[in-house]
């Protein structure tokens, strides 16, 4: 738990190219992470703080079927991602029903049981050691990557390049889906239930059916961040799931803003630099509390926006279910 | 009187059975928890059922001190504070200072760790949450401003006392035996402690006229307030009760395992438990909740690896919310 955040960089070459690929990869992970929090809290009003654990589902459940059944990787992808929609709705079923701050309470407490279940079932995920071997075939896709970075001009292109790429192109590519999914009936319906649930029930939308739906998709965003996490470490543990990974998307949405798609890529990108900006500063104090400097900005940030800017960046007031 | 209630749960349809639940939580909840003690003690004999039960009385009177702060803040204050964990573990480290570093009793280290820590939420009460309250400030702004303080407070500490797992010093060795059942010495002080203070509070809460005034804002501060009570000053002194026991349970804690930063989020989860069980809001139920939570938690070792133990209370709590969100004592009123 000391040190939530994937640092799966080398630490010699601090202004290499390779340094800030690996910054994006993981500000590109947190942005799909951080979408589905977008949707659940920017854009339907349900405040999902079990994020992690729908995560740690997704990833799990791929290195598990690719190395215990055997199944295609990229067949797995899809099935983990089911899997996790299943979790969605476990979660979310019962506790959809509750007031905001209760189903908050819940989710967390679902994310940290699932946590929990993933370290002490040692035969089914390994336990603390975790699994790994399950990315040969996204290595080879890596290096077809590579291969077509290098007929391009690139006589040799960094080894997290591919990742980079695809991770952004996901990123991105579901950033635009969901604004414009935003646009149609659907999505209005979801704004509806968050701004005035019984206005929208009255109007006979079922509240209770979108705010599942909304939850599921964010699981399933969940699941897809999960799948960059492991293959950017090439190994799954428990350590990686913890609550603070949800606080940590949580401070980049509300950066960005909330109720607007884009903000999250933006937020993600400016904590990520600045969390491993830190780095650059030589300050004479030892690693554990420069890790713990990381996390008293991202904490004083946090108080910081809420207390002042509770909209964000690119936020709009009144798109705000806060302060009201 | 339970061994009825049970026979009326088996007795009846279960049409009739929900509707004497309704009516009755409490005697139900009783009820339950006879069924499950029988359940237990046939599966695995009255001795492991009692010694896990004496060691979920130690944790058990850990959760219900700091459920119960955690519980009235709620109340009052309508604020979900993620950071009251943290608060337990920074106690505990205000009495490491007094009591290892600087080589002086742990009892001295107790009552600094409890002032400090009331200390500590009085400022952060007029220097964060009552501004954030005259802002009008929605929920989801507060949850994320008590996270936002939760991690200040837990790497703060870390920045300080490093991340290095650290020992009060208190006798870990010395057990005490009766009636065939063993405890360590200060597992025992801190059920001691603990039932001391838990009774200490029920009275203050019950009978004086600041745990009046509490209740009374904890039902609706506007009426309070309209009532003449100086809500402000008792918000004050739900702080410094909310705090003080916090720092208590924290150095109890402490005491019993080992400090370390992280210790204040583990601990973070089961109180939200104890205080959903007992009714978010309802002091007297954060004191039993508290209390049950940490024997049910040390029943589940019976069946379960103990690192499964948190996992168990997490799926109390969930259980808990969903089919009674109000507590297992609690009226519907709340909810």
């Amino acid at each position: 738990m000391t040190d939530v955040l994937p640092l799966a960089v080398s630490f010699d070459a601090f202004t290499s190219l390779g340094f800030w690929l690996g910054v994006g990869v993981i500000a590109g992970s947190y942005t799909i992470f951080t979408l589905g929090l977008q949707l659940n809290v920017g854009f339907t009003g349900i405040y999902n703080f079990g994020q992690a654990g729908f995560m740690a589902v997704g990833a799990y459940s791929m290195a598990i079927l690719v190395t215990d059944t055997g199944i295609n990787f990229w067949l797995a992808l899809p099935m983990s991602m089911l899997i996790t929609i299943g979790f969605g709705l476990i979660v979310g079923l019962p506790s959809l029903r509750l007031r905001a701050d209760y189903f908050a309470i819940a989710t967390i407490a679902a994310s940290e049981a699932i946590r929990l279940i993933a370290l002490n079932w040692g035969g089914l995920t390994g336990g603390a050691q975790g699994i790994f071997g399950f990315d040969d075939s996204w290595d080879s896709l890596a290096d077809t990557i590579e291969g077509w970075l290098m007929d391009l001009g690139w006589s040799d292109p960094d080894t997290l390049a591919p990742l980079f790429i695809v991770v952004w192109i996901v990123a991105i590519g579901l950033t635009f889906l969901l604004s414009r999914v935003q646009r149609t009936p659907w999505g209005r319906v979801l704004r509806a239930v968050r701004e005035d649930e019984d206005a929208a029930r009255a109007l006979g939308k079922n509240a209770y059916s979108y705010k599942l739906q909304s939850l599921s998709i964010s699981a399933a965003l969940a699941a897809i961040a999960g799948f960059f996490l492991a293959i950017n470490l090439a190994f799954v543990i428990p350590d990686e799931f913890g609550p603070t990974f949800t606080f940590v998307g949580y401070s980049m949405l509300v950066l960005g803003g909330l109720a607007n798609y884009w903000g999250v890529a933006i937020g993600a990108i400016i904590f990520e630099t600045l969390l491993e900006g830190l780095r650059f500063i030589d300050l004479p104090i030892s690693e554990v509390k420069i890790a713990a400097l990381r996390f008293i900005i991202l904490g004083l940030i946090l108080i910081g926006l809420m207390a002042f800017r509770p909209q964000g960046m690119l936020g709009k007031r009144e798109e705000m279910v806060l302060g009201d | 009187m339970e061994a009825a209630t049970v026979a009326v749960e088996r007795e009846g349809p279960l049409e009739r059975l929900r509707e004497y639940a309704r009516a009755h939580p409490a005697r139900t909840a009783i009820g339950v928890l006879f069924l499950i003690v029988v359940v237990l003690v046939v599966a695995k004999g009255l001795h492991d059922v009692a010694q896990t039960a004496l060691i979920g009385l130690s944790t058990g009177s850990i959760y219900a001190l700091g459920a119960v702060g955690l519980t009235l803040v709620y109340g009052i204050l309508k604020l979900t504070n993620f950071a009251h964990g943290d608060f337990l573990a920074f106690g505990a480290y205000m009495a490491y200072i007094v009591n290892v570093s600087w080589g002086i009793p742990l009892v001295v280290g107790v009552i600094a760790a409890m002032a400090m820590t009331a200390l500590l939420g009085v400022i952060l009460e007029k220097g964060m949450w009552a501004p954030m309250r005259a802002r009008r400030a929605g929920v989801l702004q507060l949850i994320l401003m008590s996270i936002g303080l939760a991690l200040v407070i837990r790497y703060g500490i870390q920045y300080f006392a490093g991340t290095e797992l650290r020992t009060l010093d208190v006798n870990k060795t010395d057990t005490i035996k009766f009636l065939g059942l063993t405890i360590g010495r200060t597992q025992a002080i801190v059920i001691l402690v603990g039932f001391v203070t838990l009774i200490g509070t029920g009275l203050m809460l019950r009978y004086s006229l600041l745990g009046k005034r509490m209740r009374a804002l904890s039902d609706n501060l506007d009426l309070a307030e309209t009532a003449g009570i100086d809500t402000s000053r008792v918000i004050l002194w739900t702080w410094v009760f909310a705090g003080a026991f916090a720092g208590l349970a924290g150095v109890l804690y402490g005491a019993t395992t080992q400090l370390q930063p992280e210790m204040g989020f583990e601990l973070l989860l089961p109180l939200f438990a104890a205080v959903v069980l007992g009714g978010i809001g309802d002091a007297f139920g954060a004191l039993a909740g508290g209390i049950l939570l940490g024997i049910v938690i040390e029943w589940s070792t019976l069946f379960l690896e103990s690192g499964l133990k948190l996992a168990v209370g997490f799926v109390v709590l969930i259980v808990v919310l969903v089919i009674r969100p109000q507590g297992i004592f609690g009226k519907a009123r709340t909810l």
